[in-house]
């Protein structure tokens, strides 16, 4: 399992290697970093203070090495609209993001995992079919055109729920609803067919050749190995969630990162968007890196390699 | 000594190449798709007004003709600025469809090239190639098109381009593992036995039989593309004004949704369901129709 | 005098597939018996029943197909008629199976100790330390070498040949009297194979099981079992006992499939029976071997034949024999 983690953990910094300096390149290659770091309207004398204050006039590898330690200082800039610090703008959201992630991560598990399970127990029954179109549509949608219909239907014309801002756990349900909802159809499709597989494999049928109760074979042995592919997914998930929540937090004013990263663009402020992009990239590598540590605990063919 | 009692086996016509064909289509998603097609070649003699301009004499905010208010002269109401948005989701089309088979070109080109050469080349381009898709696959693709949006500038091309630079991941992967499997065939072997260059070999061996893998895929994905597309439109970094499109109908539809004027949320939307849908039925159909063996992919 | 464990009596098993349009005969009027300790050969092609026949008697169809007739008695309580709960009482306990791929056979995600444990645990209501102690017993008598430490591992740090042992130590956890083995060592290496074999012999003296072991090689067959039901067709064609069948053969099939062993050193060539096994979904009228039968009579064409005594306890289903010896009425109801 060390090796494996080792193997994972530099495959990792590879990743934000290439991200940096994607970013990196891309900016120089577009347009003039320093304009773009300077508010509109500078003058040439504040240029000349930009240039000289972020090594703008160096070499690029050494502006590379710059940059590259900037962030692994926190140092990102200072957003021209809030005047603060980018790193501290950005870990100060960063709470609410994971609050909707997390909500909506749990919402789209409570309703994609059973939905599958069921639908593999009972397959091409009226279940099955109902979560085969369900899936079919949960995967077709925009989500951020569900966040509007929902709050079309549930704000405008029912009234139940508010339409943003962050009070209480109102604000939460239709945000994460319109987040989980692709999770919710890619869990479903994968369980099922995940535990429709498990369920024709040679070990199920030993499993029953013992005698176990019909319960104990699907519970014990078919779910715990359907599940396994299932967690992969989640590490997918997670970026997917990120790119969908940008516009799920715009559209409910849901005081998250992707929210600020809207605010941005909207604004122009460079180095709000340039370090919100880093510092999300780096978030995300890192993620993944525990789950797929966390994999590597629950499947046994990979803890008990060397 | 007589086999069996069976009844004598009777000479069945096959039907014409062409029938057969057509009872196999997928009706559908061909149902679905073919009228967005045709709008968005068409859309200059379909649509019935200029879709940036206002209409000559209608208000704005009209509801669509079955509800109070309407009319039928603008079968599916008016916008903020008093235009058909019929028209508009006409217009619509074309952009959401060229930029989505356009990206797709990009992506599933460059990720097809890196497939091939990272599973037919091998070593360390292989590992080089297949690091870069891991890292790349850890970047949010839609922030990261933000980002790059942001920072070039939208237009059309632009977009199509940068789609294709964050999509073309899932290409490589997957058409790798497939000319890993190719590499292994009798005849690529005989080709490289018999002194083809390596060029050759790929291009008139490889190339063709991952390309099947590779339409597949890219049916399959083309949704993701439209959606990002819309997605990059409704922020503001897609394919700029007054060109329209769904994603920025639906941004600008936002700002009114309070106001209950549904029309101009739920027909974009609609819209963006029902072609992703059908190209995703499509992309299953040829999936299984290409390759049954496949249908895990 | 060994006594009777298991009854099988004109047990019949359809498959319904296409919504119940096409049914597939797999196992038509099939009887035999076991005592106790005793060791039957079931013999035949892929796709003569035997499997189906086996899973009859476990009672795990899949659900396309359903004993339709005859019965099946253990200790002389009838499995077809249980429920199936009932059925998951006596499956892990009474009746213990070997499968054939050890690599699939056992959970990727579960130790070895859990995978032993679970039969004594669910039949025998065995916990904590009496638990631990049967699983080790079990790794022993399958021998599987520091079973304590083994118990712990996972199913993919064994090789095959082990991991058919461990098959083995789970279908006798629950203190079984009748283990089913369906081609347990097709799956190993050669080597192994006769290792196996072996032990199973072993474990039947020990613990006094009696083993059913389906197979298509004469070879084991001749190593292993006392008696042999050659199947064809979805039929019992010839049943006795070894020796008796090896050295005069009654039915036409078995003949054909002595014949198609090849005899070490000798230079009669190699040959095969001729033609198909027939379409169970629509079997020939008559016998259904007459089609592939060398010494098939004008009556085979159109009289399925009944099964008659070829001597003690061996009994052919075919109409040669009958011009020689007594016919025995063998009737599917007392």
């Amino acid at each position: 399992m060390r090796q494996f983690i080792i193997r994972r953990t530099c495959y990792s910094i590879i990743s934000l290697l290439i991200l940096s300096l994607t970013i990196f390149t891309v900016v120089r290659l577009t347009g003039d970093p320093v304009t773009l770091m300077a508010e509109p309207g500078a003058r040439p004398e504040d240029l000349a203070r930009i240039r000289a204050e972020w090594g703008l006039d160096r070499s690029w590898p050494v502006q590379y090495a710059n940059f590259v330690q900037n962030i692994l200082t926190g140092n990102l800039g200072i957003s021209f609209n809030y005047r603060m610090p980018v790193g501290e703008l950005y870990f100060e959201r960063l709470p609410n993001s994971l609050q909707l992630a997390l909500a909506a991560t749990l919402l789209s598990f409570l309703i994609g995992i059973p939905a599958g399970l069921l639908s593999a127990v009972r397959v091409d029954g009226a279940w099955d079919q109902a979560g085969k179109i369900v899936a079919l549509l949960g995967l077709a949608m925009p989500g951020f055109w569900l966040g509007l219909v929902l709050i079309l239907v549930f704000s405008v014309w029912l009234e139940w729920l508010p339409t943003g801002g962050k009070n209480d756990w109102r604000n939460l349900v239709m945000p994460s609803l319109a987040l989980g909802w692709y999770f919710a159809a890619s869990l479903l499709r994968l369980t099922r067919s995940s535990m429709l597989e498990v369920m024709r494999s040679e070990y199920i049928k030993l499993a029953r050749l013992k005698g176990l109760p019909g319960y104990v074979v699907i519970a014990k042995h078919g779910f715990k190995n359907a599940l396994v592919p299932v967690l992969t997914l989640a590490g997918v998930n997670l970026v997917v969630m990120v790119n969908a929540a940008v516009i799920i937090e715009v559209i409910f004013a849901w005081p998250g990162i992707g929210r600020l990263l809207y605010e941005g663009i909207f604004q122009r402020d460079f180095p709000l968007v340039q370090g919100v992009v880093v510092l999300a990239g780096v978030m995300i590598v890192f993620v993944n890196l525990l789950i797929d540590i966390l994999y590597a605990y629950i499947d046994p063919r990979i803890r008990l390699t060397r | 000594m007589s086999i069996t009692t069976a009844p004598p086996v009777i000479e069945v016509q096959a039907p014409s190449q062409v029938r057969r064909w057509v009872r196999e289509l997928p009706l559908l998603p061909l149902l679905i798709l073919v009228p967005f097609v045709l709008a968005a070649v068409f859309a200059d003699f379909i649509a019935p007004y200029d879709p940036t301009e206002p209409v000559q004499g209608a208000k704005i905010f009209v509801p669509p003709f079955w509800m109070d208010g309407g009319s039928t002269a603008t079968l599916l109401g008016t916008d903020f600025q008093g235009r058909d948005s019929l028209s508009r989701l006409i217009f619509g089309a074309r952009v959401s469809l060229v930029v989505g088979l356009m990206g797709t070109v990009v992506a599933g080109s460059l990720g097809t090239a890196f497939g091939i050469l990272s599973g037919y080349l091998g070593g360390w381009v292989d590992q080089a190639i297949m690091r870069l898709t891991d890292a790349w696959l850890a970047l949010p693709a839609l922030v990261f098109a933000i980002f790059l949006a942001t920072v070039v500038g939208p237009s059309m091309w632009n977009i199509v381009i940068i789609l294709g630079l964050v999509y073309w991941t899932r290409y490589a992967r997957v058409i790798r593992g497939e000319v890993l499997s190719l590499r292994e065939r009798e005849y690529v072997q005989l080709a490289e036995i018999a002194g083809a260059s390596r060029l050759r070999v790929i291009l008139r061996h490889i190339l063709p039989n991952v390309l099947n893998t590779a339409m597949v895929l890219a049916s399959l994905t083309i949704g993701v593309v439209i959606i990002a597309e819309a997605s990059l439109s409704f922020l503001g970094v897609g394919v700029p004004p007054p060109e329209p499109a769904w994603g920025l109908m639906l941004s600008e539809a936002r700002s009114t949704l309070m106001a209950g004027n549904w029309w101009l949320t739920v027909f974009p939307g609609i819209c963006i369901l029902l072609v992703v849908l059908a190209t995703q039925l499509l992309g299953d159909w040829l999936r299984i129709r290409l390759d049954p063996q496949q249908r895990n992919l | 005098m060994s006594a009777l464990l298991l009854e099988v009596r004109g047990l019949q098993t359809h498959y319904f597939t296409f919504g119940g349009s096409r049914i597939v005969k797999a196992v038509e009027n099939v009887s035999f018996t076991l005592g106790e300790g005793e060791t039957l050969g079931l013999v035949g092609e892929s796709g003569c029943g035997k499997t189906t026949t086996c899973l009859s008697i476990v009672g795990l169809l899949p659900p396309a197909a359903r004993v339709v007739g005859g019965e099946i008695r253990l200790n002389g309580t009838d499995l077809t008629k249980m429920s199936a709960r009932e059925m998951g009482r006596v499956r892990g306990s009474a009746i213990g199976m070997i499968l054939q791929d050890p690599m699939a056979s056992l959970n990727p995600l579960f130790s070895i100790y859990t995978q032993v444990a679970e039969p004594a645990y669910y039949h025998l209501g065995m916990r904590r330390r009496s638990l631990r102690r049967r699983v080790e017993e079990l790794l022993r008598a399958v021998r599987i070498p520091s079973p304590a430490m083994r118990m712990r591992g996972y199913p993919h740090q064994m090789s095959g040949g082990m991991r058919q042992r461990i098959v083995g130590a789970i279908a006798l956890a629950g203190g079984p009297k009748l283990i089913i083995a369906d081609e347990p060592t097709t799956n190993l290496d050669v080597t192994i194979q006769a290792q196996y074999l072996d032990l199973l012999m072993d474990i039947q003296l020990e613990t006094g099981v009696a083993l059913i072991f389906v197979t298509h090689n004469l070879g084991i067959v001749a190593k292993m079992c006392d008696r042999m039901a050659v199947m064809y067709a979805g039929r019992i064609v010839e049943m006795g006992a070894v020796r008796d069948l090896f050295n005069a053969p009654k039915h036409p099939y078995t003949k054909a499939l002595l014949g198609s062993m090849a005899k070490l050193g000798s230079k009669e060539p190699l040959f095969a029976i001729p033609g198909q096994p027939p379409d169970l979904a629509r079997p020939p009228p008559g016998c259904a071997f007459h089609p592939r039968c060398a010494e098939a009579m004008p009556r085979c064409a159109t009289q399925d034949p009944e099964d008659v005594e070829c001597g003690p306890n061996w009994t052919a289903r075919c109409w040669l024999p009958q011009r020689a010896a007594e016919v025995v009425h063998d009737r599917a109801d007392a």
